[in-house]
Parts: C-alpha cells; sequence; structure tokens
C-alpha cells in the first residue's frame, strides 16, 4: 500500500440508520487503489460494494476511519474540497441520470462546465469527439427520451470523461449495454489508466469484464475478503 | 433564446430548457403570473385613480393655505368652519386674500340615470382663487342659480356635455329650484361621486337653505408672492388658538387628504389588499411551479452535485427560472391589464391608466415576487443526495 495512490482506505467503518435500526454496512476496510489502475469491486448484493464506492467519491460522509482521496482526507472535509474532489472525479451511475431537457451533447457539456469551462467551438469538438468515441456521434442533437438505454448510459459515460477525470467511480456501468458496447467501454477506461494515469474503480457482477481488470476486489457482508 | 440566456449566464440555461421541456406546465405557469400581474395592474391603478380622483378638486382652486374644521381629514369630510377666522387669518401682514368654501351633494335626476354631483360654493369676485378654466367662467355665475358643470361626469354623454354654452344653457330643478347650467370645465367622476358642479357662494346658500355663510366648510387662503406658505401657517397658528380647526398649508392638506384616502378610507385599504392578494398570488403560483420541476429533477440535480456542482449553480437555475417566468409572464399581463383598464375608463371615467412608472413598478414586483418564489422553493434543494442515486 503506498500512501501516495490516489485512494487510500484506512480502518473504514460505516452504518445505516439510527438508534435499535441502526445496522453495520462497512467492517474495518483497509485498501488502497493504485494510480492507473482498473480495480473491479465484487461481491453478492448488498455486501458493501456501492456503499464503499459512494464513500471513496466523497458522496457519503465518512463516519469511521480514513478515506484519501487524491491526497485528501475526506474524513470531516469541508464541503468546498468535497465539491473541489467531485470535480476530479467521474461517476458514471447504474441508472444514466442524465437531464432530461439537455441533448447528448449538452449533457456531456455538463462533465466541462462544471470545470468552468463556457462553450466554444473546442469543447464542443471535445464532447463531439467523445460522443464519437462511444458510437454516438449521429446522436449528438438527441434529447435522452429518443436514445436507447445502451445510447443514454454511453452518453452518461461521455460525460463522466470529458472533463478528464482523475478517478473514475463506476456502478455497473455495462448493465445496460450490449457486450460489444460493454467492452468497449472498459477497454476504453483501461486505455485511460495506462495513457493518462486514470484510476478507475469499478463495481459490477460482469463476468467478462473480470479479464480486464488490474485487480478484482471481493467485498462480502461488508468485509472485503 | 438559449443561445441568447447561454452568453448571458455563462453557462448552459438549464432552468430555460427545463422550462421548455414541459411546455404546457410552462404555458400554464405564465398564465398565472400574466394572471397575478392583471390583479396587480389593476389594483394598483385603481389605487393611482383614487389618488388622481382625490386630488382632482383641489386643482379647481389656487391657493396657499386652507383652514378646515379639525375633523375635516379630506375635502369633503368635517365640520364647518367659522368665517371670522378668515378675517383674523387676514391679519397676518403676508395673508393677501381669502375665500370660503362651502361643499354639498346635488343630485340631477336623469332618465338615464341621476347623477351625484359635488358642488363647491364660491365667491365670484374672488376669481383668483380659480384655477385657469374656471376662473374665466366664474363671471357667469354673478346671475343667480347659475352653475359650471363638470362635462367629464359620469353618465352625462359627451355630446351633451359640449353642447352646454352660456347661449345655449340646460337646466334642471334641484330643491324646488331650476338651475341654470350655463357652462362646463374639465373635472372627472371620483369615488365620491359622479363629477363636480361650481356654483357662486350665493346659489349655494340658495340651494342649501339650513347652511350659513358664516360657516363655509374650508376657508382658503393667498399669500404674497414670495411669502412661505408653512411659515405663515405657523404664525396663523399662534393668531388663531381654536382646537376645533386646523390650518395647513394648501400643498399640505391635499398629501394628507391622500394619505388619509389611501390608509384609512376602506377603498384605499381594499385597494391595498387587492394588490396584497395579487402578490400572493404571484408567489403562489411561481412557488408552485418551481418546487414542482426542483421536485421533478432531483435525481438530475443530485447528479450535478455529485460531479461537483456547487450549491450557487443550483440557486441560479431555480433563479433563471423564476426570471424568466418573471419576464415572460409580465408583458401578457400588461397587456391584458391595460386593455381591462381601457375598458373600466371607459365605464366609469376614473382616471385609470398605465403609466411607465406604475408598470415600472409592477414589474420590479413581478420580480421580487419571482425571486421570493424561487428563494422559498430552492429549499427543497436539499433533497437532492447524490448518495441516493446509487
Amino acid at each position: 500500500m503506498a500512501e501516495t495512490d490516489p485512494i487510500v482506505i484506512r480502518g473504514l467503518n460505516h452504518w445505516f440508520g439510527q438508534g435499535e435500526a441502526r445496522k453495520q454496512a462497512l467492517f474495518d476496510i483497509n485498501l488502497s487503489v493504485a494510480k492507473g489502475s482498473l480495480t473491479v469491486l465484487v461481491g453478492p448484493s448488498g455486501s458493501g460494494k456501492t456503499t464503499l464506492l459512494t464513500l471513496m467519491g466523497c458522496l457519503r460522509d465518512v463516519q469511521d476511519g480514513s478515506v484519501r482521496l487524491l491526497g485528501h482526507e475526506l474524513m470531516g472535509a469541508k464541503l468546498a474540497l468535497i465539491e473541489a474532489l467531485r470535480r476530479r472525479t467521474g461517476v458514471i451511475f447504474q441508472a444514466h441520470n442524465l437531464h432530461e431537457s439537455l441533448t447528448a451533447m449538452q449533457n456531456v457539456l455538463m462533465g466541462l462546465q462544471v470545470h468552468g469551462l463556457r462553450r466554444t467551438p473546442q469543447t464542443e469538438a471535445a464532447a463531439r469527439h467523445m460522443l464519437a468515441l462511444l458510437g454516438l456521434a449521429d446522436r449528438a442533437d438527441y434529447l435522452p427520451a429518443n436514445l436507447s438505454g445502451g445510447q443514454k448510459q454511453r452518453v452518461a459515460v461521455a460525460r463522466a470523461l470529458v472533463g478528464n477525470p482523475d478517478v473514475v467511480l463506476a456502478d455497473e456501468p455495462t448493465a445496460a449495454l450490449d457486450r460489444e458496447a460493454g467492452l468497449a467501454v472498459v477497454r476504453m477506461l483501461k486505455r485511460l489508466g495506462q495513457s493518462r494515469g486514470t484510476t478507475t474503480v469499478m463495481v459490477t457482477h460482469d463476468p467478462r469484464i473480470l479479464d480486464l481488470a488490474d485487480r478484482i476486489v471481493e467485498i462480502d457482508e461488508g468485509r472485503l475478503i | 433564446m438559449s443561445r441568447l440566456l447561454e452568453r448571458l449566464f455563462g453557462r448552459l440555461p438549464i432552468g430555460w430548457l427545463q422550462l421548455m421541456h414541459r411546455r404546457t406546465r410552462f404555458i400554464a405557469a405564465l398564465a398565472g403570473v400574466a394572471f397575478a400581474n392583471v390583479l396587480v395592474f389593476v389594483q394598483v391603478s385603481l389605487m393611482n385613480s383614487m389618488s388622481l380622483a382625490t386630488l382632482r378638486p383641489y386643482d379647481f382652486f389656487q391657493a396657499d393655505i386652507m383652514i378646515s374644521a379639525q375633523d375635516a381629514n379630506s375635502l369633503s369630510e368635517g365640520g364647518n368652519v367659522a368665517r371670522q377666522w378668515m378675517f383674523q387669518a387676514m391679519q397676518d401682514p403676508e395673508v393677501t386674500a381669502g375665500m370660503g368654501l362651502m361643499m354639498a351633494n346635488v343630485s340631477w335626476p336623469r332618465v338615464q340615470k341621476t347623477l351625484a354631483l359635488t358642488t363647491f360654493g364660491v365667491d365670484p369676485e374672488q376669481r383668483g382663487f380659480l384655477a385657469p378654466g374656471i376662473a374665466e367662467k366664474v363671471g357667469l355665475l354673478q346671475i343667480r342659480d347659475t352653475a359650471l358643470l363638470d362635462r367629464l361626469s359620469r353618465g352625462l354623454p359627451r355630446d351633451e356635455a359640449a353642447a352646454i354654452r352660456p347661449q345655449s344653457p340646460t337646466r334642471f330643478e334641484v330643491s324646488g329650484k331650476t338651475l341654470t347650467i350655463s357652462d362646463t370645465f374639465a373635472g372627472g367622476g371620483g369615488f365620491g361621486g359622479d363629477g363636480f358642479m361650481i356654483v357662486s357662494d350665493q346659489t349655494f346658500l340658495d340651494l342649501f337653505p339650513a347652511r350659513s355663510s358664516a360657516a363655509p366648510d374650508h376657508i382658503l387662503l393667498q399669500v404674497a408672492p414670495g411669502a412661505d406658505p408653512d411659515r405663515v401657517v405657523t404664525r396663523l397658528r399662534k393668531i388663531i388658538t381654536d382646537k376645533a380647526v386646523r390650518i395647513r398649508s394648501y400643498a399640505a392638506a391635499k398629501a394628507e387628504d391622500l394619505v388619509y384616502q389611501q390608509t384609512k378610507r376602506p377603498t384605499g385599504i381594499i385597494f391595498g389588499f387587492g394588490v396584497l392578494i395579487g402578490v400572493l398570488v404571484g408567489i403562489v403560483i411561481v412557488y408552485q411551479v418551481l418546487s414542482a420541476d426542483v421536485a421533478d429533477h432531483l435525481s438530475e440535480y443530485a447528479t450535478f452535485k455529485a460531479m461537483g456542482y456547487p450549491r450557487r449553480f443550483f440557486l441560479g437555475v431555480v433563479f433563471e427560472e423564476a426570471l424568466i417566468l418573471a419576464f415572460l409572464g409580465f408583458f401578457p399581463g400588461a397587456i391584458i391589464g391595460t386593455a381591462i383598464l381601457t375598458l373600466m375608463r371607459k365605464a366609469t371615467t376614473l382616471p385609470l391608466t398605465m403609466t411607465p412608472g406604475m408598470a415600472a413598478t409592477v414589474f420590479l414586483a413581478t420580480l421580487v415576487t419571482c425571486v421570493v418564489s424561487g428563494a422559498i422553493a430552492t429549499r427543497r434543494l436539499s433533497s437532492a443526495d447524490p448518495a441516493d442515486l446509487f
């Protein structure tokens, strides 16, 4: 474990609920994710994979233990730091969560606008390029309602990656994709790791992806195995 | 429009795009804002017309100081004033002239409608106290039982009013006397009557035998050129020690009457509440639209939060929607409001107009209303939790 790794977790415990209903979801998690690697989190439903992913992405408050993301401690971190770290993190959700009123292009541009980049020919070209890499060049001006489930998911991937994040956190990103599209997305993440050093942590049940992973981390009942 | 807003905000106009995405709801929201605007427009215009109507009769006269009964909150209210105070006031070296002003209501029964005329009794010799437009005709009042009629009286056909001339007067019976209307002047219906009429003090006393020339309703005074009416008023208050009278400058009397009409009289209070209700209706409508919109987009907002968008971004989106509703709802509201006011003006002869200043005030009020609604609606943004997306 290197302390300089983009994600370093020490003695992490997490609970849900209050009082009698309080239930521990994660137990003494210790994990370090190397820069540029593709790490796959596997485990049965309810094992705590997604909880761990959301804690890494500063989408939940750390209750006990330590989570360091890109060199910053998340325990007790201020909102401004959390927002800054979120901007350096690309999150791909299982549900695409595209904005229904925005076209595919505009949804991808939101991934650049968060960095303060206004719409310019350059940012438009970057967004179009990302959509083209995901096979959506001809769908740039479509609203999500007019895209298939797989196309929406690929737009969500483009939105997460267009800002060149340091870390990508993906929750079942290939669930809505066919075999070829799913593999293409994972290969793209793999290439980003090799070329730019983008670190990817992915939750998946898809056995096709495991072959591409640099590391497979198994979790069961809130404990790393 | 989208590109324009994008340039204006320096980001994708999410609020505009959200509103346009659900057009039926957007149009309904605009109709709601326009409706609230119409309410406010009409009420504000009624308030304004009340102000104008209140001040209108003051403009028939030219005076610097007015002595009234202590309970005379307006021109038409209060007891009488002893004429002796006029003579006492004229002892002041800077008071140059005085005139008693008498007031009462006269009914003119007509076939279609009985006109209620607020009637002033004035001294025809004191034409300096009368405004131009009236002063040059007041000589006609030297003839007993003669009157000048407000040609803008509500219910008086314009062609009939235009036909009234000294050579072709009209007559009507009042209190068993025949009153001859020899000429007209421009007054205008108010909230207290259909119009105005001016007669000589002698004719007034003939019409109202119970009244006395020794006790007019108000005393009007004029001061020497260059004299400060307020300083004269201060001096007169020392000379006239009767607690039953109030001595004010003519300008102060007008201003106090206006405040009284707006804040103490039922009509003013009702119009004030009308404006308030319009604003509240606007707040409720815009809040409903915005809060429903926030609720519909919570998962998208949570996604943007997960991407690192700060809270001010979401506030910006909600306020963007609020401002769009304010801008686009204002114009149909202004057009419909103006049309309604035009119809009301024709029906009532009240000075119901939409001045640019009033329109600007209503527009500002609309902006504030929408921003307040937006501020309330932003409370729902805290429900957008990115952790809930997983």
